[in-house]
């Protein structure tokens, strides 16, 4: 793999015939090995034919796509497909193949020998956390969210460096979704895949995302990390999109440990009252204020070690902090 | 045979049945080998029909009216039809040839709502995931197809059965045979042999590919 961005977009356009105006107009952005950038726009706003342009499920009517330094267009389209990950909203699992055999169907095509795929399923079921007999279930005897990990583990299965994913968890109830979530986002903490997530659940985006593409009308509206978008959103369809102001919003994409600098030093613990970790975001950290009824609580770093404390007024000054300009860095790249 | 029996036998007309089991059992196995080997040929040309109507959708009108057409022609016409044409003249050939004709429109029709019923998620995954449209062909829609063109295979069989009969007269043999010779020789026993001889081929038929048919709908269905 190169060093290079693991997917540039150029100037991608795609018109169908007899449609008044392009789906995806124009857009173009660049993805680094590893990121996890979910397109994020209502319905009909171009994300998902941009995402299956990706894969070639649909061709670009102009414009051109770059997958791991090679120009998407160039390579035949089955050996580019069987490198990309492809999951889809309603997992799309053969239903007359077990487990077993529907991770198997990349590794099969690439002819991977028999013992490898083998060892591959069990591993793949490991690293989603399914038991092992599973291998010999059929999709249906599984519940909604066991099948979307097999949809995931199938995905994973030649361990191709890019993974498209399309609505995955839409189709879940929330509590199945936020746990889907959450899984993603510790698998990806061991896979480093670059993931393109197509979303139109605002939440999703901003929990999932490195960074957050925002889409309206087939145009690239705004590039940017989560907080970035809530802070420094580049119009009113984004302000109105992602309801930017809403402050709670905002410090759940701050982690404790980002504002170690504001923490009031203290290393007295408070007997009964939980202790804030590094990693834990400053939504929750005002729920357990609130609930606990303390005026402050206690932060550990990950040795147990108490760092400081954090109070409401250390949330109010964050806040404030966020509010203030600061050098835009563009980053984007736009 | 008991003597007690006769009486009965008597009675329901089975003495021919009786007495010339070797007979009907050969017009039995006739009938079996016709309806099998037009079965078969009619499979081979419905196959590639089928799929190709089920790529090229605007083909789906004008070949399914086609051979809708061809179904409505009276089986006699169409066998009687096919005497005079060199080649095919009498005999089990032309029976074969018109029941090919005739399972088509079945088959084709059973094999395209198969196809077309298969998931298009289920179809998009399988391209999204570099599957070629001969491996999608075979590994996926084929098989999720089955159970549709199964019950189209058992339509098919029992109408090439019912037709299989009045291919008789164009001397075709099987079961038609004992039906035709026991109305000629007013032999009702006969006729009844026959009779009994097709309703016992299409009735097994049915149940059998009817058994199959739910198999194969709960195993691709993952439920087996």
């Amino acid at each position: 793999m190169s060093d290079g961005p693991a997917i540039v977009v150029e100037n991608l356009i795609k018109q169908f015939p007899g449609a008044a105006r392009p789906v995806v107009d124009g857009c173009s952005f660049s993805v680094a090995p590893g990121e996890l950038v979910v397109l994020l726009g209502p319905s009909g706003c171009g994300k998902t034919t941009l995402l299956k342009m990706v894969n070639r499920l649909y061709e670009p009517t102009a414009g051109r796509i770059i997958v791991n330094g090679v120009d998407a267009g160039q390579v035949p389209v089955a050996a580019l497909r069987r490198q990309i990950g492809y999951v889809i909203q309603q997992t799309g699992l053969f239903p007359h193949m077990r487990i077993e055999d529907n991770i198997a169907v990349v590794p099969r095509l690439l002819r991977w020998p028999r013992a490898r795929i083998n060892d591959r399923i069990d591993e793949l079921l490991a690293l989603i956390g399914l038991p092992h007999d599973y291998r010999k279930r059929y999709p249906r005897q599984l519940s909604g969210g066991e099948q979307q990990r097999v949809g995931i583990a199938r995905a994973l299965a030649a361990d191709p460096p890019v993974m498209l994913m399309d609505e995955p968890f839409g189709a879940l109830d929330a509590i199945t979704r936020t746990r889907l979530q959450d899984e993603l986002l510790s698998l990806q903490s061991k896979v480093h895949k670059t993931i393109l997530f197509v979303t139109h659940d605002v939440d999703e985006a901003l929990r999932l995302a490195d960074k957050v593409i925002v889409m309206r009308a087939g145009k690239l509206v705004q590039f940017d990390r989560p907080l970035k978008l809530l802070t420094r959103p580049a119009d009113e369809f984004v302000t109105k999109l992602l309801s930017t102001g809403d402050p709670l919003r905002r410090l759940s994409l701050i982690e404790v440990g980002s504002i170690a600098a504001q923490l009031a030093h203290s290393s007295r613990g408070s007997g009964t009252a939980p202790c804030l970790k590094t990693t834990t975001d400053l939504r929750t950290a005002l729920s357990l204020l609130l609930e606990g009824g303390e005026e402050q609580l206690p932060v550990v770093d990950e040795g147990g070690q108490i760092i400081g404390t954090l109070s409401f007024d250390t949330l109010r000054v964050a806040m404030q902090q966020l509010e203030q300009p600061v050098v835009d860095s563009h980053e984007q790249g736009r | 045979m008991t003597p007690t029996m006769e009486p009965i036998i008597s009675s329901l007309k089975l003495k021919y049945l009786v007495t010339h089991f070797g007979d009907v059992l050969l017009r039995f196995r006739e009938h079996l080998v016709m309806t099998l080997v037009a079965l078969l040929i009619a499979l081979l040309v419905a196959f590639p029909i089928g799929i190709l109507v089920s790529r090229y959708r605007r083909l789906e009108g004008p070949i399914i009216s086609a051979l809708n057409l061809l179904y409505t022609i009276p089986s006699l016409a169409l066998l009687v039809l096919f005497i005079t044409i060199p080649f095919i003249g009498l005999g089990t050939d032309n029976a074969v040839v018109v029941l090919v004709i005739y399972a088509q429109i079945i088959l084709v029709r059973n094999i395209v709502v198969g196809l077309k019923g298969v998931d298009p998620d289920v179809l998009e995954a399988a391209r999204g995931m570099g599957m070629g449209s001969a491996q999608r062909l075979l590994q996926i829609e084929l098989p999720l197809a089955l159970p549709v063109i199964i019950a189209g295979i058992r339509i098919a069989a029992v109408t090439i059965i019912g037709i299989g009969i009045v291919a008789a007269l164009v001397n075709a043999g099987g079961l038609g045979r004992l039906l035709f010779d026991g109305v000629s020789r007013n032999y009702p026993d006969m006729i009844v042999a026959g009779a009994l001889g097709a309703t016992a081929l299409a009735g097994l038929t049915n149940v059998a590919l009817r058994l199959v048919e739910r198999r194969v709908a709960l195993s691709v269905s993952g439920q087996d």
